[in-house]
């Protein structure tokens, strides 16, 4: 290979050989490069995998969800079986199968987890928005409405609301999503509060673009972010909260399998001293798959905002 | 001037504590659960079932029963169980050593372990001993409560018993007049159970913080000065790290109050929560209103205090209204 004189055309192309990079592609690979984020996707579309798999699990083994197999299911005294190549995470109170049961209750608690997220996360960019870019009254009445929400003692007002109105997949959600969504709403607000004087905005207002064009088009971009992070982090808030109504009694109605109603069974008659894949079982997914959602949350929050300190507050 | 600064505050609680017995009230009267019905009993005759009705002041429109509820509330009267026929109060009143030591207890323990983790992450961050504290806070905030206290039972209880040992008895609450030993050692994992997950949060906010703090100029003239590393930690930094920890300990301690409904459930403790739940399962009206204002109460409560604290930590608070 000749060594090439450096001319100016020669300087031009070695330039552009450094790959520009969009902000998306960036925030990829810094996700990528941390390990901890990488492992925590690859369980979460592990989890989702199991979930969407449910009715072929069940299929598989050839137990129904709610099925109940007394003769093999159920010892001759009538105890749950532990793990075995017919049940491989054994069975229930009822002999019915805890690896069915669990692939239909990682449904629930994705499907609760995400909606509940979405929701709550549509409410608090909404009101965070409106009260931070109006300010002025409508922010005073918001952030008191915020204040109010954050002072109700949410688990004691959700089961007094459940136990009246009836259990059900729904109102969980709506309560879930209820008492949720200001903590975002309130990042919001103070992001919006620094935004709106920046030079930007002051331009897009002299262009003579509307309030709401302004609030849309130039601030909310600069607020996925945050948003990205919130959201993913109220996931498994959200996961906890229903999986704990569905503990109380008061969250998913048996026998559709949840992991909190599992847990319950297992808690009833402290049936798990005698049986401890009941509470393993459920609780390790549990905890993973919340565990999974935390981490990538803070791998998110490392991989877009660089500056931050990492695993920050 | 303190009491310009509370005004406001105590008018705010107020207006929780109203919307919050509207918000119980209503959600009872559209109950389609028929009081009269759970305290006569399924045989009971319409007659009778008419009878306590009226006594109840049930017939009455809805508002009202509410300013009864009121007035009888200013008075202290909570009124009667429909199960058990026993005043409110006294049930309330049986139920709140059991929280208090609770929640008091696992405050002791949450805070002597989440606030150092925090802070020697933050000494170092990015050292084993950094990583190490993150690891543990992350699985903390993981964690749902009732599973981390179901595994402490079988662990701590139920494996040693097997084997004869009797570390920590299953569940129940002894009161502190039983002696102080006995009490706590009731109480032990429960308070474990509540300070380990709660402890998580700390350790993370520890962190942030003293992060925040220790990369200021003062604290570098702190360390210039010659001071040794540890008063620059403990007093320099750690003391500006606190309003976040201090604030966060109000919501916790308020809400925790108002029932550690889950704890008390798996550990079988006779709290707050635990009557929150039976109450609720039985439909016991009076029961439930009462319990969700007091959680209200002990919220609004903390929050005043912990205001007056800043307020009276710090001047710029006092004058500038609402922080």
């Amino acid at each position: 290979m000749t060594i090439l004189p450096k001319t100016p055309s020669r300087a031009a192309r070695e330039a552009a050989a450094v790959v520009q990079r969009s902000s998306t592609s960036l925030t990829l690979r810094r996700l990528v490069r941390d390990p901890a984020s990488l492992v925590s996707m690859l369980v979460i579309v592990l989890i989702f995998a199991f979930a969407l798999a449910a009715p072929l699990i069940a299929e598989l083994t050839g137990h129904g969800p709610t099925e109940q197999f007394r003769e093999t299911g159920l010892s001759p005294a009538g105890i749950p079986v532990a793990p075995n190549s017919e049940f491989l995470l054994g069975t229930d109170q009822l002999g019915r199968d805890m690896l069915v049961r669990l692939a239909y209750g990682a449904q629930i608690s994705l499907l609760v987890g995400v909606v509940a997220s979405l929701f709550a996360a549509g409410i608090g960019i909404t009101v965070g928005l409106t009260a931070g870019f109006f300010g002025g009254a409508t922010d005073t009445v918001l952030s008191r409405v915020m204040d109010l929400v954050m002072s109700i003692p949410f688990l004691l007002c959700a089961i007094a609301l459940v136990s009246v109105l009836g259990p059900s997949l729904t109102l969980s959600i709506a309560v879930i999503v209820f008492f949720s969504w200001t903590g975002l709403g309130r990042v919001i607000r103070g992001q919006v509060l620094a935004l709106k004087h920046r030079e930007f905005v002051e331009a897009a207002r002299s262009l003579g673009a509307s309030g709401f064009s302004i609030m849309y088009r130039d601030v909310l971009p600069n607020l996925i972010v945050p948003i990205l992070i919130y959201t993913t982090l109220m996931i498994p808030s959200a996961i906890v909260f229903e999986a704990t109504l569905s503990f109380l009694g008061l969250g998913i109605v048996p026998p559709t399998p949840s992991w909190g109603g599992m847990l319950a069974d297992a808690a009833n008659n402290s049936l798990y001293l005698v049986a401890w894949w009941m509470v393993i079982v459920p609780g390790t997914a549990l905890l993973v798959t919340t565990l999974s959602f935390n981490l990538l949350g803070d791998g998110l929050r490392d991989a877009l905002d660089p500056t931050s300190a990492r695993g920050g507050k | 001037m303190l009491f310009r600064f509370l005004l406001p505050r105590i008018g705010f609680g107020l207006l929780v504590l109203f919307l919050l017995s509207i918000f119980v009230f209503v959600l009872f009267y559209v109950s389609p659960s028929d009081p009269a019905r759970i305290i006569a009993g399924d045989k009971a005759t319409e007659a009778l079932m008419e009878q306590i009705r009226v006594k109840l002041g049930l017939d009455q429109p809805i508002y009202v029963q509410y300013l009864k509820f009121v007035g009888g509330l200013l008075q202290g009267d909570l009124g009667y169980s429909y199960r058990s026929n026993v005043p409110v109060a006294d049930l309330i009143v049986a139920r709140i050593p059991a929280t208090l030591s609770l929640v008091f207890g696992g405050m002791v323990l949450w805070l002597a372990i989440g606030i150092p983790i925090g802070i020697s992450s933050a000494k170092r961050p990015g050292s084993l001993r950094d990583r190490i504290g993150q690891s543990f806070a992350i699985i903390g905030i993981s964690f749902p409560t009732f599973v981390l206290g179901m595994v402490a039972l079988y662990t701590l209880y139920f494996l040693p018993t097997r084997f004869g040992v009797m570390l920590f008895p299953p569940s129940g609450y002894v009161p502190l007049t039983a002696g102080v030993g006995q009490w706590a050692w009731h109480l032990i994992l429960p308070w474990t159970t509540l300070a380990l997950v709660v402890a998580a949060v700390y350790a993370r906010l520890t962190r942030g913080q003293m992060l925040e703090v220790l990369g200021q100029d003062y604290i570098r003239t702190a360390r210039a000065k010659g001071l040794s590393e540890r008063r620059v930690i403990y007093r320099h930094a750690f003391r500006s790290a606190m309003p976040p920890l201090v604030t966060q300990l109000g919501i916790d301690i308020g809400l925790l109050l108002g029932g550690v409904i889950v704890i008390e459930q798996v550990f079988g403790l006779l709290g707050l929560g635990s009557l929150a739940v039976t109450s609720v399962n039985n439909q016991d009206r009076p029961v439930v209103i009462a319990i969700v204002l007091l959680g209200g109460v002990f919220v609004v409560t903390v929050n005043i205090i912990i205001d007056t604290l800043y307020a009276l930590m710090d001047s710029r608070v006092r004058t500038s209204g609402r922080a």
